[in-house]
């Protein structure tokens, strides 16, 4: 019944995949998934003064009911077990931006023991915003990024198959 | 009462009972035997000289030989405070919990045990607080090995600068 | 004189078309990769447990009762203003407005009798 992934290569749908990209990165509510301290940043890009509610995207609490999941602090080994089945349970398309270092690496607490180092471990990931914390400014242009990329995905015509990555 | 004074008393009401009195500045400790542990925590409680009733903290620490479990008391009444430590063998240390005295020992018991592996006898909920359910170990030891991998999640990863430095020692 | 009718067709018919379009669209353009992890239970990242079906609250169900009754009280009340339009005009305006008020009333001992025996707290104080 869908019709993505059903014709062939070189049939031209740029006008309709631009339109659903457009419908799809004006909207991308973000679930709120602050684990520390850039969660306090992620709440400010989420305010009045550097606002991405602007753009479209607006929180959500739960992962059912949002498309975009920016996880913005660190991650334990604790947490990263839950944050693949949060991420295993959002509805498709769906986005990951990791904001912050110790979502890209681990950041300062990288030889800890309790702490996974990087959100990439056991999610697959789209943007980066590095930063400790980012400020709000990096924040939205890491979501601008993301709808740079959002807006060249091909879903007609290009077989785009999600594999994850590690299996909890 | 000073905190000195406090300890010199206790070590007279229980004679042999306190094995060593350390008078270091700021905080003079006494280490106590490990078998009444209890009986002391008990007796600066309901004693109303010294009505301890607030165990402000209670840690752990990992020296080579032996683990000690320090606990620091305060009464809010009197404005006193003390602290007594427990020396307990590395092997396999255990010490009486003394949650039925102070229920603020529940968490920070749980806290010992999880990150040192100090058994407390009789505490109603002996379980890890802060690492998952199934870790393996105990963090904060001396000798902790951290595993390779935590549910298939690798716990190292490689860092550039690590590479860099390997690139200058070549 | 049918022709309201006729807008009620085209609004019953507007609305089938565009939800047709909006589930039609749903169909045809959103991606469906379901596994047995995605469709597991929500419950914040843990695996789920406990059963879904709890009892819920009895009060819940007295405080619908009580709207429901009242709510269907405002929906009679609505019409009052277009079917009583002709005794308007033929001057017997105070016996439509009589009329209306003895329904109110009736209506009204029941919320009194609802209110005394205490029905419309959230707890109940009974006495012992």
């Amino acid at each position: 019944m869908p019709l993505l992934n059903t014709l062939p290569d070189y049939v031209l749908t740029t006008k309709t995949d631009e339109l659903i990209n457009w419908m799809r990165k004006s909207s991308l509510w973000y679930m709120l998934f602050g684990l520390a301290c850039c969660a306090i940043e992620l709440m400010h890009t989420g305010g009045p003064r550097s606002d991405i509610e602007r753009f479209g995207a607006t929180p959500r609490a739960s992962a059912r009911q949002s498309d975009l999941m920016i996880i913005a602090g660190t991650l334990t080994l604790k947490m990263a077990l839950r944050t693949r089945l949060l991420y295993d349970q959002m509805p498709d398309p769906k986005y990951v931006i990791s904001m912050g270092s110790c979502s890209n690496c681990g950041g300062l607490f990288q030889l800890a023991y309790s702490v996974c180092d990087g959100v990439d471990k056991v999610l697959p990931v789209d943007v980066y915003v590095p930063g400790c914390p980012p400020r709000p400014e990096a924040l939205t242009e890491g979501l601008l990024k993301l709808q740079e990329k959002i807006m060249s995905e091909r879903w007609l015509a290009r077989a785009k198959a999600v594999e994850p990555i590690a299996q909890a | 009462m000073e905190s000195l004074a406090i300890l010199k008393r206790v070590g007279e009401r229980f004679p042999g009972k306190v094995l060593e009195l350390s008078e270091r500045k700021p905080d003079p400790f006494a280490v106590v035997d490990s078998a009444s542990i209890v009986e002391f925590g008990r007796f600066l409680r309901d004693d109303p000289e010294f009505a301890m009733d607030c165990l402000s903290n209670e840690t752990g620490v990992d020296y080579k030989e032996h683990v000690e479990v320090v606990y620091h008391l305060f009464s809010y009444s009197h404005r006193h405070g003390c602290e007594l430590k427990v020396k307990l063998p590395r092997a396999n240390p255990e010490v009486a919990s003394v949650e039925e005295i102070w229920r603020a020992a529940n968490w920070m018991e749980r806290e010992i045990f999880d990150l040192l592996g100090v058994n407390f006898i009789g505490h109603s909920d002996m379980r890890r607080i802060l690492m998952p359910e199934d870790w393996l170990g105990y963090p904060l030891r001396k000798d902790f090995v951290e595993p390779l991998e935590y549910h298939g999640i690798a716990t190292v990863r490689e860092s550039p600068i690590i590479r860099l430095d390997q690139q200058k020692k070549k | 004189m049918y022709f309201d009718y006729g807008i009620t067709l085209a609004l019953a018919i507007i609305g089938v078309l565009f939800m047709a379009a909006m589930i039609g669209l749903q169909k045809l353009l959103a991606p469906y990769n379901p596994f047995a992890r995605k469709l597991m239970p929500y419950e914040c990242g843990e695996p789920p447990t406990g059963n879904a079906w709890i009892n819920f609250n009895v009060r819940f169900y007295l405080i619908a009762l009580v709207f429901v009754i009242f709510e269907v009280e405002v929906a009679f009340i609505y019409p009052v203003a277009t079917v009583y339009l002709d005794w308007v005009r033929r001057g017997q305006r105070l016996f439509a407005l009589s009329e209306m008020l003895v329904f109110l009333l009736i209506l009204f001992v029941g919320l009194i009798y609802v209110w005394v025996k205490r029905d419309l707290e959230w707890i109940k104080k009974v006495p012992d």
